[in-house]
């Protein structure tokens, strides 16, 4: 219990570590004083830029897509009682930036404001409402699995339609970027387009916490013991399909970073459904803050996608809870 | 004027044309044990379900205390009747206290935030079981008998006067299944009511004190075991032929004759 306690205040301490390494680090040399001069709003023109305009928003934005996936992730695995379950394996993130990419190209976004997050949410809710009804139909995950794998395909397919009508290589090479998740390039209006929805799912998956634990005894027992079931379905269908809208939103599709940090924070607070809900967004917005900032500082021509990164670390993760698993049952 | 305890008059109910429930009926007063019997599906579980409120009959009534229990919400029903379904195991390797904190749920308690009320009576529910050494274990670290105890304090706890257990002895040796039978005895005797689904004629006839025959969707008859425990309907329920013997009071079922 006391090193629960711990968790929490830990985890934010390291956030803090994290975004001020996010504003020291960078191709630009940038001496600690002179970037503490500059967040505090006394700094040079071109320091406070860097810091105001490039470092800080991009970490933030990291962060704020890392916990929204990571939220979503923690409460769809307890919704559907399996450790694998998460944004990007269940096809939620392709969905969502493929209705992100449609907005975005053909022009609504730049016509109507929240356009862009609002298409993205409509593209997670219809992928998890599609997984959500699915779910009580099939007592097998590897089955809900498949059709997370369906709608990553369909997505992807459709996807590649949109590329082959690209008009032109650079919407070609957003597109990409899209995919893979970047937050390269992002500003705090960006952020503040996506963050309201991804804190009103965060909201509503908290509320949801008490019914993800009662969950764990499979829903006959769940209802059993004072649970409505239907309703706590929908309550996380619409809290995981509005934060991961949103993050998708703000970061494009980044895979994984939702299934890493449950798994991390679960023996911390003794597996329960409820108590993993929001340390996993902590964890999760640290990951991706952390992982930006190697992305940034990695040597290289070009930039790696911050989603390709969370895939290396987050894939032989997936593989391994996958096979942990297979030996245990 | 309310009834307490719960009530299935005539239920009858199909999915996809599968006749589960062939007018049915059953009640479960408190302070009575009653268990139900049938072999695999008579429609048992159904019964249950429809009895709880957790699937509407097509035709026939489902009362509990006095009111219909699909109108109910969850938290409404689960403060009357605590149910313990087949499944034993649980999604996640949460801790002992944690499963038997979930049954003071429909009282707004979470395992996080358990108010006085709530933590004294999983204390006590743990202590009733004999889980107090195996409070902070996780749960995929107990034996099914362990595991079937901490279903049992779950359902203490609620406090519920109503327990409705599917087949709370499935695969547990002689020794478990008699711990868990006397607990809900137990239970019992302090006024509560308990509905229980079992396999085992001998262990049937030792702890109800009704019995409830069932077979194709229909409850065939039901009365005490003296009345009811007989090798017509033991036959009529199950298809075997079984001679039943009675001495010193107890009943003992030998199958094959």
């Amino acid at each position: 219990m006391t090193r629960a306690r711990w968790l929490i205040p830990g985890l934010c301490l390291g956030i803090l570590v994290a975004l001020v390494a996010a504003c020291l680090l960078g191709s630009v040399p940038l001496p600690p004083a002179r970037m503490a001069a500059a967040l505090l709003g006394q700094g040079e023109p071109g320091d406070m830029l860097v810091v105001w305009q490039v470092r800080l928003p991009r970490a933030l934005a990291a962060m704020v897509a890392g916990a929204a996936l990571g939220i979503s992730g923690a409460a769809l695995q307890g919704l559907l009682r399996n450790p694998l379950a998460e944004p990007g394996v269940l096809g939620v993130s392709a969905m969502s930036a493929l209705f992100a990419t449609v907005a975005l190209f053909y022009g609504f976004a730049a016509a109507i404001p929240f356009a862009l997050p609002l298409a993205a949410i409509a593209g997670a809710l219809a992928a998890t409402a599609i997984i959500a009804w699915a779910a009580p139909r099939t007592r097998s995950v590897v089955t809900l699995i498949l059709v997370g794998v369906g709608i990553s395909s369909f997505s992807g397919a459709i996807m590649a339609l949109l590329m082959n009508l690209a008009p032109n290589p650079f919407t070609l090479a957003d597109m990409v970027t899209w995919m893979m998740g970047s937050v390269a390039n992002r500003s705090l209006d960006d952020l503040a387009l996506s963050a309201p929805f991804i804190g009103a799912g965060a909201v509503l998956l908290v509320a949801a916490r008490r019914g993800l634990t009662a969950l764990a005894l499979g829903e006959e027992a769940a209802a059993g013991v004072g649970l409505d079931v239907a309703r706590q379905r929908v309550l996380v269908v619409l809290g995981a399909g509005f934060a991961t809208g949103g993050a998708v939103a703000l970061a494009g599709a980044i895979g994984f970073v939702g299934i890493v940090a449950p798994h991390l924070v679960r023996p911390w607070v003794g597996y329960d459904p409820a108590r993993v809900l929001v340390p996993s967004a902590l964890l999760s917005g640290l990951i991706l803050v952390l992982a930006d900032i190697a992305v940034r500082i990695i040597p290289g021509d070009t930039e790696l996608k911050l989603g390709v990164v969370a895939a290396l670390i987050g894939a032989p993760i997936f593989v391994m809870i996958a096979i942990r698993r297979g030996s245990a049952r | 004027m309310s009834e307490a305890g719960l009530l299935v008059e005539a239920a009858s109910l199909s999915i996809k044309r599968a006749v589960l429930l062939d007018r049915a009926s059953l009640n479960l007063r408190p302070g009575e044990l009653v268990v139900l019997l049938g072999p695999n599906g008579a429609g048992k579980t159904s019964l249950l379900r429809v009895a709880l409120g957790l699937a509407r009959p097509d035709i026939g009534t489902a009362l509990l205390d006095g009111a219909d229990p699909a109108t109910m919400t969850a938290g409404q029903r689960a403060r009357l009747v605590t149910y313990l379904p087949q499944m034993r195991d649980l999604a996640w390797p949460i801790r002992v206290r944690d499963v038997v904190a979930l049954g003071r749920f429909a009282f707004g308690a979470a395992p996080a935030r358990l108010a006085d009320a709530d933590q004294l009576a999983v204390a006590h529910a743990l202590a009733a079981c004999d889980l107090g050494d195996l409070a902070d274990r996780a749960t995929d670290t107990l034996s099914g008998g362990e595991l079937a105890r901490v279903h049992i304090a779950r359902a203490l706890a609620s406090q519920a006067p109503l327990i409705v257990a599917d087949e709370p002895v499935a695969s547990l040796d002689p020794r478990h299944q008699h711990q868990v039978m006397r607990l809900i005895r137990s239970f019992v005797n302090r006024g509560g009511g308990a509905l229980v689904v079992l396999h085992d004629l001998d262990l049937a006839a030792l702890y109800a004190d009704r019995l409830v025959w069932m077979n194709e969707g229909r409850t065939l008859v039901g009365g005490s075991v003296a009345e009811t425990m007989t090798p017509h309907w033991i036959e009529a329920v199950y298809g075997i032929e079984a001679s039943v013997t009675r001495t010193n009071g107890a009943t003992r079922v030998l199958v094959g004759r």
